[in-house]
């Protein structure tokens, strides 16, 4: 075993611990840092249940090492809300009932976020998202409501 | 996943030195194939040399008459890139196409090639745009990269530092995904460059290949209409859940009439 110290933000805390290399940042996120709001759906790097955001980047963390990403800043689903202030997009989420087991919920509403980003300024259309969400599967709702809360959250996001 | 020592360069000559001084070292890119393949322990490093600090491996320009760019290029930063859009956009839709967007986010084209998955997109990228390998010590030509099923001809310790294209007249791409994981069923890159014509197929045989009859066929007449009644032979093709070898010879001439047209405008 090789264990080297890593240290970075997560939801804007410094963190810092010594990880066996082999630690994926999933399994530091839930297991060592104790935030459990990030799933492993697959762990085969298709589900998107785990993304989390690595200095603004959407990536899925179950395919990532702790140890990569040493002065990173990484945000998860819980680093979102302000206080009882839900997020923008979480509200989308919740007023449009974009979810109905809730298991890839937290990584659904992080892609969203980056799909919310990354159209700034340009239209978004139901189309898009769905091809933005292709790394992201969900098995419960057949993404109709997923597809109408993002759509309501990258608006509610880019109105300010 | 078996354990490994875990190191991060910050310069090419850093990691070739790594790289030597393993009995058994990997280079670690985006790791969107590599960390998956570990993890099911089908591969194994003893030293996992990682080239995300080398900056100078972050680049995408236009050179003069050939795109270049380094080893930490990712799909995302290709498929976005104005230089790319506007010199190869067949490129920068073949980078589009490639996984999902949190995988594209990570993954690199070098590293794609490196790792010479049989379905891997980046393969036909390299071979039909008739690309150039720049290592730490060579020049490798497209056609002399791959070796069979996720084998290449870099030699122990060897890193490919950058991979150039020359500016294609026209080029396609056209794939058939595996809906679940969006890798190629078949897809197909055509290109002509400089009179010489290239049709490279993946996604069908153990390793991208290019179809000579396509190829003169459009050298003569670049348009869909000239593959009409070529027949690509199933011999050696893949056979799986998603397709038996009958099916795959029958998208191959499908997606490289598709990737005609893309050329054609």
């Amino acid at each position: 075993m090789a264990n080297t110290k890593v240290s970075m933000t997560i939801n804007g805390r410094a963190v810092s611990a010594e990880v066996d290399t082999r630690t994926l940042l999933v399994h530091f996120i839930r297991e060592q840092i104790k935030l459990t709001g990030t799933h492993v759906g697959c762990d085969t790097t298709q589900c998107g249940a785990c993304t989390v955001h690595v200095n603004g980047t959407r990536v899925k963390s179950c395919t990532i090492f702790a140890c990569q990403l040493d002065g990173a800043a990484v945000t998860t689903i819980e680093g979102l809300a302000k206080g009882k202030q839900l997020h923008p997009m979480q509200e989308a989420f919740r007023e449009h009932h974009g979810l109905q087991c809730g298991y890839c919920t937290p990584g659904m509403v992080m892609s969203a976020i980056s799909i919310a980003e990354r159209y700034k300024g340009k239209a978004l259309t139901e189309d898009a998202v769905r091809h933005e969400l292709e790394g992201n599967l969900c098995r419960c709702t057949g993404y109709h409501n997923i597809v109408k809360a993002v759509i309501a959250g990258a608006k509610a996001m880019n109105a300010g | 996943m078996y354990a490994f020592n875990y190191h991060r360069p910050s310069s090419v000559a850093e990691a070739v030195k790594l790289l030597k001084s393993s009995p058994d070292g990997r280079c670690l890119a985006g790791g969107m194939s590599l960390i998956p393949t570990m993890k099911h322990r089908l591969a194994s490093a003893a030293d996992l040399v990682d080239l995300n600090g080398i900056k100078e491996l972050a680049y995408i320009k236009r050179d003069g008459d050939a795109l270049v760019f380094g080893a930490l290029a990712r799909h995302v930063e290709i498929a976005d890139s104005a230089d790319v859009k506007k010199s190869i956009p067949a490129l920068a839709a073949l980078a589009a196409s490639v996984g999902d967007p949190q995988v594209r986010n990570r993954g690199t084209f070098c590293g794609s090639l490196c790792f010479a998955d049989p379905a891997a997109d980046c393969p036909a990228g390299l071979v039909g745009l008739n690309g150039t390998v720049l290592t730490d010590k060579r020049r490798i030509a497209a056609d002399k990269f791959f070796n069979g099923l996720y084998e290449t001809t870099l030699e122990k310790g060897e890193i490919v530092i950058g991979i150039s294209f020359p500016i294609p007249e026209k080029a396609g791409w056209a794939k058939f995904a595996n809906l679940a994981s969006r890798f190629a069923i078949a897809a197909v890159m055509v290109a002509k460059t400089g009179g010489e014509v290239r049709v490279a197929v993946t996604g069908a045989k153990a390793s991208v290949f290019r179809v000579p009859e396509m190829e003169a066929a459009l050298a003569k007449n670049f348009s869909a209409a000239a593959l009409d009644g070529i027949k690509v032979s199933s011999t050696d093709m893949n056979n799986d859940l998603h397709g038996d070898p009958d099916y795959r010879a029958h998208l191959v001439g499908v997606m490289a009439k598709r990737a005609v047209q893309t050329a054609m405008g």
